[in-house]
């Protein structure tokens, strides 16, 4: 393999290109609509099951209009120009209260990706387990 | 395109006219306010025009503040205002978040510029309206955490015109002072709109407009007294143009319940429901000893 380091999936479109800005605005649009409230998350540390990120600023209730998340983003990208971060959109309807909508917004540039650890346990067995790169740095310095 | 462009499709297809008139129907008088918003109008209308053939231009800022006297229909504009641009276009969901010091201004250090940046996200896309704006700055008060909030809305107010429209609101004298301790303020604002007390032909016409909005109605009498009461309460102290009227409607209101509470029996009809008669008007003490019975703490009804 070269490098080419390894493009985490986590969220909506992941899978897609980079969302533009206005693909952003487009998405958040579609959010307030449905009533939910947006908020800004970052991390630096990109294992799958690092779920809870922080948060950037309070959640943005009350919004109408996506401009105010737009103008957060971009203090949150200058403040954190090499984390990942996502906007999450959150439903408070009783029966709901959780996520509905969670896609990222800002990646590294580069992305190292997991290294494979297998761990010798009982016997001939064998624990697997991913490890990313990043993290053997710490907190804030993972991204050059 | 290079031809010729009708201007009068273009009108028609923006709905600004509806949006004209219907501010001319309901709101009474006013005239240099609605000169300025149908100036407004036609210029936003224009602009539209250039954008299409890429005459590029800088959009236009349309913050503005409204001064005048109590009652004049500040608040009532402002919250009309919203809706027009936003059916001009301007602004792109033309709601309205209305606030006061209290809302923008922090209680400790360092919680002003959150709550003032809390409101001004709510109202991306839309329209702040600060009533009583000059409390916003107390220069009796070095330390006041105003002057913070207003840093923050001037900032506000240059570098995100396209998300939102600042209407600042105040009696005529004290935003002027406000005005003179923050002249930042001031340039940043293109529209000064000046609102002028009511003539006494307009307030009976406001006050048949709030009747008839409540299902209500004068008899010829009353009108004869509302007209009389109109004049003299304009002489006397604490005026307060459409809202001394909405009072003044008000306690009528009380005292025809009340007369025809007191006269009992069967035979209501619909109309004696709807109709406001002399006596529920000449009752007040406007007319008995001169003084306006000002206040909801009026017990003669």
């Amino acid at each position: 393999m070269t490098d080419q380091g390894m493009r985490i999936t986590q969220g909506q479109f992941s899978f897609l290109p980079d969302l533009t800005d206005e693909q952003i605005a487009a998405q958040v649009r579609y959010a307030l609509g449905n009533g939910w409230a947006v908020n800004l998350e970052y991390t630096d540390d990109p294992h799958p099951r690092n779920t809870y990120w922080e948060m950037f600023g309070m959640p943005l209730f009350e919004l109408r209009d996506p401009a105010a998340l737009m103008a957060e983003l971009e203090q949150c990208r200058k403040s954190f120009p090499r984390h990942y971060i996502r906007v999450t959109a959150f439903d408070s309807t009783r029966g709901w209260e959780t996520p509905r909508m969670s896609f990222i917004v800002n990646r590294p540039q580069h992305e190292p990706g997991f290294r494979l650890v297998r761990q010798e346990v009982d016997g001939r067995q064998i624990r697997y387990t991913i490890h990313p790169y990043a993290t053997d740095k710490p907190e804030g310095e993972r991204y050059p | 395109m290079d031809g010729p462009i009708d201007l009068d499709a273009e009108l028609r297809a923006s709905n600004v006219q509806g949006v004209l008139d219907d501010l001319d129907r309901e709101l009474v008088g006013l005239r240099p306010i609605k000169t300025r918003i149908r100036e407004i109008a036609a210029l936003l209308l224009i602009e539209r025009l250039r954008r299409r053939l890429d005459l590029t231009s800088a959009a236009p800022t349309l913050h503005m503040d409204f001064t005048g006297n109590p009652g004049t229909g500040k608040t009532t504009v402002a919250l009309r205002m919203a809706t027009i641009l936003h059916r001009l276009g301007y602004i792109r969901e033309g709601h309205l978040v209305s606030v006061t010091r209290d809302d923008l201004v922090g209680q400790y250090i360092g919680h002003t510029a959150p709550k003032t940046r809390e409101v001004v996200k709510r109202a991306m896309g839309g329209v702040l309206f600060i009533d009583e704006a000059y409390y916003l700055y107390k220069p009796e008060n070095e330390r006041d955490y105003g002057q913070e909030a207003i840093e923050i809305l001037l900032q506000v107010m240059e570098n995100q015109r396209d998300d939102l429209v600042v209407v600042l609101a105040g009696y005529t004298g004290k935003m002027n002072t406000f005005y003179e301790s923050n002249p930042g303020m001031r340039s940043r604002i293109a529209h000064h709109l000046d609102f002028p007390d009511y003539t006494a032909p307009e307030l009976l016409a406001i006050a048949k407009l709030m009747l008839a909005a409540q299902s209500y109605r004068l008899s010829a009498q009353a009108e004869d007294a509302l007209t009389e009461y109109i004049t003299l309460r304009m002489r006397l102290p604490h005026f307060a143009n459409a809202r001394s009227i909405r009072n003044a409607l008000d306690r009528a209101r009380l005292r025809q319940a009340n007369r025809l509470f007191d006269r009992g029996g069967k035979g209501l009809t619909r109309d004696d429901l709807m109709t406001i008669e002399a006596e529920d008007i000449r009752a007040s003490r406007v007319f008995a000893e001169g003084i306006p019975d000002v206040g909801d703490a009026d017990t003669r009804v």
